[in-house]
């Protein structure tokens, strides 16, 4: 695909306002995150015209912007769930096309582990779980054992469970991969297109966007944080009402990343999943997330005490961890609801499908929700011819145990030292079929100014880089002299 | 420049073309040593003084009062006329045994052997991550060395009414490049009761008519894109609001040494810093390190003062060397 594609993907807005009518297509999904990234790629695979309305300048810009990235084998989903059902089929779609996407995936694998006498209690029910959910490869391991796989963990440690189908991912190429998919294979998306309204006429709905009007027959809400919005907007009522819940991770550099060989999962209270230590696949090591509930659904920010808290727990389990230098902080806004489990809920007599509630396993989940969307949609009727050999969508790779742009030659220069970023990456990027809106679509695609000197460096080469390309500029003007 | 110097083939390998390291090159070839390579991932050479643009610089050096980047220029041309050969935009990926260091070059990647290693590779400022500030991470948070890259190497600020946490030196370079830039500095930042910098420096906010709060913490940054204020806690231990659109997190160095801390160098865990012997001897003896990385942040003068007595001992090393 090249960038001629681009530019008819993205519409003439000027045109469009003209016309207003700016976009035509069997099922218009609306947000840009990693749910709805994946309800795009799989509507358009099973021969659906989509278009993807998101109304930030880029994908990934709510809940999907921050999470563990761990690719979830749902050992403790509600049982019998949707949930759970989501996690595994999208779990194993994941594993299936990874490789065709340049996806990269680490098979480290997770250890519950426990600190006390209470939590040991607890392991039964967590093994029977995984059995009913069908994850029966988990183990009981002795705390000798544990402490030969993680001989860095503190020896408080008392005994733990193996869970050797937890991976770690790529969290933001993923969903960047689906939506270049849906694109290259002849989808949509329209950037700065928040929807405030829509009528359906019983066979179609004309959607009003910020940009101008959307016709679609089917809709599917994936609007993350704000779902329930949307279906009071333009249903007139939501079925559930969003609580969000921030979770703030804390970043360890690079040399973190060997004291660790798997996922260090807690054992799970009544009232919080609790905190993680997991090693990233870009070489990073972090520990997170709180649960907080918040009234905002914006308000990703972090703070200080809370920061110091999760890096002390991450301390008392990782001891060696005192004296590595904290690379980053980061909060993510997770779409909880008044009830835990997945708020799916499809209006058959309105061609709308609203997928809310995605919380903690969205990332693991997305796939098996599009999958859902897709038998849902054909439970109603919907028929469509599924695209014999779609065009794939290779996206670039960020992980620290593959060969990196860096290390072929040609490059150019190196412009994030900390993070090993190339021009010739960042320039890719900027050309591609969805290039960055923002610096933060920036970092997440190529992982400039993601170390540990956080731009110290870089930052002012990027501001060169990206001059004209970002609504909000990493540089607001010359110098005046 | 010279390039004759073959990667399998080098007697030094200075790893940071700062004032330290290019100190080290010329004293080194003063004594006689044949091939010595500096490296710097950069694509110039130079350091940090390179966007300091005001005095003083050179003092020692060459007995005169020069600004940042004309002492940059003039140090790598001490060091070429001297015969160092300079190589720009390499990134050193690995430290190896006895020197062998692994490479990354816009030609590809390179092995590289060296009888002796010197690692240079300074100091850089603590970003506002790391000091665990509360708030939005937003547009608008800078150090000393991202807006002075920016201003000075790109001729573009990243914002006109900022404020300035910290008083140490770098702090007042800071306030001088808004000055320079047409920048407004709201104020200057101080957690503690004095600044510190030493009386008359911190004077100069007063010329410059910029607040110096004293006993004043930054405790929250609020703004949804850019910074658009900040919450502080100040001297009465009363919270108040500063509008602002932009921070300058200046000073707290921290010495750039994952490059070690992920190599089989020993390093101390409390400052960060390579643990050394005497002789400025790493715990593998084919690498030696001085300069910021050392002791942070002393002036350009003192690494290149430490960078020539580095020298000195891995010219007698490799003398008395079978």
């Amino acid at each position: 695909m090249t960038n001629k594609n681009h530019t008819t993907n993205q519409l003439n807005i000027n045109q469009a306002i003209k016309n207003n009518l700016i976009a035509s297509a069997d099922v218009a999904v609306i947000g840009g995150g990693v749910v709805g990234c994946a309800v795009a790629r799989r509507m358009t695979l099973e021969g659906a015209s989509v278009v993807l309305i998101e109304k930030a300048s880029d994908i990934l810009n709510g809940a999907s912007k921050g999470n563990s990235a761990i690719l979830h084998t749902g050992f403790d989903a509600p049982e019998g769930s949707l949930e759970q059902q989501c996690v595994s089929t999208g779990y194993a779609e994941y594993l299936k096309i990874h490789k065709s996407f340049n996806l990269p995936i680490v098979k480290i694998g997770a250890l519950i582990a426990a600190w006390s006498e209470e939590e040991e209690s607890r392991f039964d029910k967590i093994l029977k779980k995984a059995r009913e959910n069908g994850v029966r490869n988990l183990r009981l391991i002795s705390q000798t054992e544990a402490r030969a796989l993680e001989p860095n963990l503190s020896e408080k440690i008392r005994s733990a469970i193996a869970v050797p189908g937890e991976f770690i991912i790529d969290p933001w190429s993923a969903p960047l991969a689906y939506l270049q998919q849906a694109l290259n294979n002849g989808g949509q998306a329209l950037f700065n297109a928040e929807v405030t309204s829509g009528q359906f006429d019983g066979a179609n709905w004309l959607l009003d966007t910020k940009l101008g009007q959307v016709r679609a027959h089917y809709v599917v809400n994936c609007a993350g944080l704000f779902g329930d919005y949307l279906d009071r907007e333009v249903l007139g009522a939501s079925e559930f009402t969003i609580k969000p819940r921030k979770g703030q991770f804390v970043v360890f550099d690079k040399a973190a990343n060997n004291l660790l060989k798997s996922i260090i999962l807690p054992v799970p209270s009544e009232r919080t999943k609790g905190i993680v230590l997991f090693p990233t696949i870009f070489g990073n090591l972090v520990v997170g997330p709180t649960a907080e509930e918040q009234e905002s659904r914006n308000d990703a920010s972090v703070d200080k005490a809370i920061l110091i808290s999760l890096k002390e727990q991450a301390i008392q389990k990782l001891p060696a961890l005192a004296n590595i230098p904290i690379t980053a902080t980061y909060a993510g806004i997770r779409p909880a609801t008044e009830e835990k489990h997945y708020r799916v809920i499809q209006k058959a007599d309105q061609n709308w499908i609203t997928l809310g509630g995605i919380r903690s396993t969205g990332l693991t989940g997305a796939l098996g929700l599009a999958q859902h969307v897709h038998y849902l949609l054909s439970k109603q009727g919907a028929a469509f011819k599924a695209i014999e050999n779609p065009i794939s969508s290779q996206v670039p790779n960020l992980a620290e145990h593959l060969p990196r742009d860096y290390e072929k030659s040609g490059y150019g220069e190196i412009v994030c030292h900390c993070e090993m970023v190339t021009q010739r990456e960042i320039l890719a990027v900027q050309e591609g079929l969805l290039p960055a809106g923002s610096l933060e679509g920036l970092k997440r695609r190529t992982r400039a100014t993601m170390g540990r000197c956080q731009g110290f460096y870089c930052s002012a080469r990027l501001a060169e880089l990206t001059k004209g390309q970002f609504a909000n500029p990493i540089a607001i003007g010359d110098v005046d002299e | 420049m010279n390039s004759s110097i073959r990667y399998d083939n080098c007697d030094v390998a200075i790893i940071g073309a700062g004032p330290a390291g290019l100190a080290a090159a010329i004293a080194l070839k003063k004594k006689g040593i044949e091939r010595v390579l500096v490296l710097d991932r950069e694509g110039e050479a130079g350091g940090i003084p390179r966007h300091c643009g005001h005095p003083p610089f050179g003092i020692v050096e060459y007995a005169r009062v020069m600004s940042g980047p004309s002492y940059a220029k003039r140090l790598v041309k001490t060091a070429q006329q001297a015969g160092v050969d300079i190589r720009l935009q390499i990134s050193v990926t690995n430290l190896g045994q006895n020197g062998s260091l692994s490479l990354a070059t816009p030609a590809g990647t390179i092995d590289l052997k060296a009888k002796r290693v010197l690692i240079a590779t300074g100091v850089r400022e603590t970003p506002r991550a790391e000091r665990l500030v509360s708030g939005g991470r937003v547009l608008g948070i800078a150090t000393t060395g991202s807006l002075q890259s920016m201003v000075y190497l790109k001729n573009m600020i990243p914002f006109r009414n900022p404020i300035i946490v910290g008083t140490e030196i770098v702090s007042f370079s800071a306030l001088l490049t808004c000055k320079k830039a047409g920048i407004k500095t709201i104020a200057m930042l101080e957690e503690n009761k004095r600044p510190t910098v030493p009386w008359p420096i911190h004077h100069s906010t007063r010329l410059l008519g910029v607040p110096l709060l004293l006993n004043t913490q930054i405790i929250n940054i609020i703004g949804s894109k850019r910074v658009e204020a900040v919450q502080i806690l100040d001297r009465r231990q009363k919270i108040r609001e500063i509008i602002c659109d932009g921070i300058i997190f200046s000073g707290k160095f921290t010495p750039e040494s994952t490059l070690i801390r992920m190599s089989h160098l020993s390093i101390d865990p409390e400052t960060n810093s390579p643990i050394i012997d005497n002789f400025g001897r790493c715990s593998d003896p084919a690498y030696y390190a001085a300069g910021n990385l050392l002791q942070p942040l002393n002036m350009a003068v003192n690494c290149w003062r430490e960078g020539r007595k580095t020298a000195d001992w891995i010219a007698k090393d490799l003398n008395d060397a079978p």
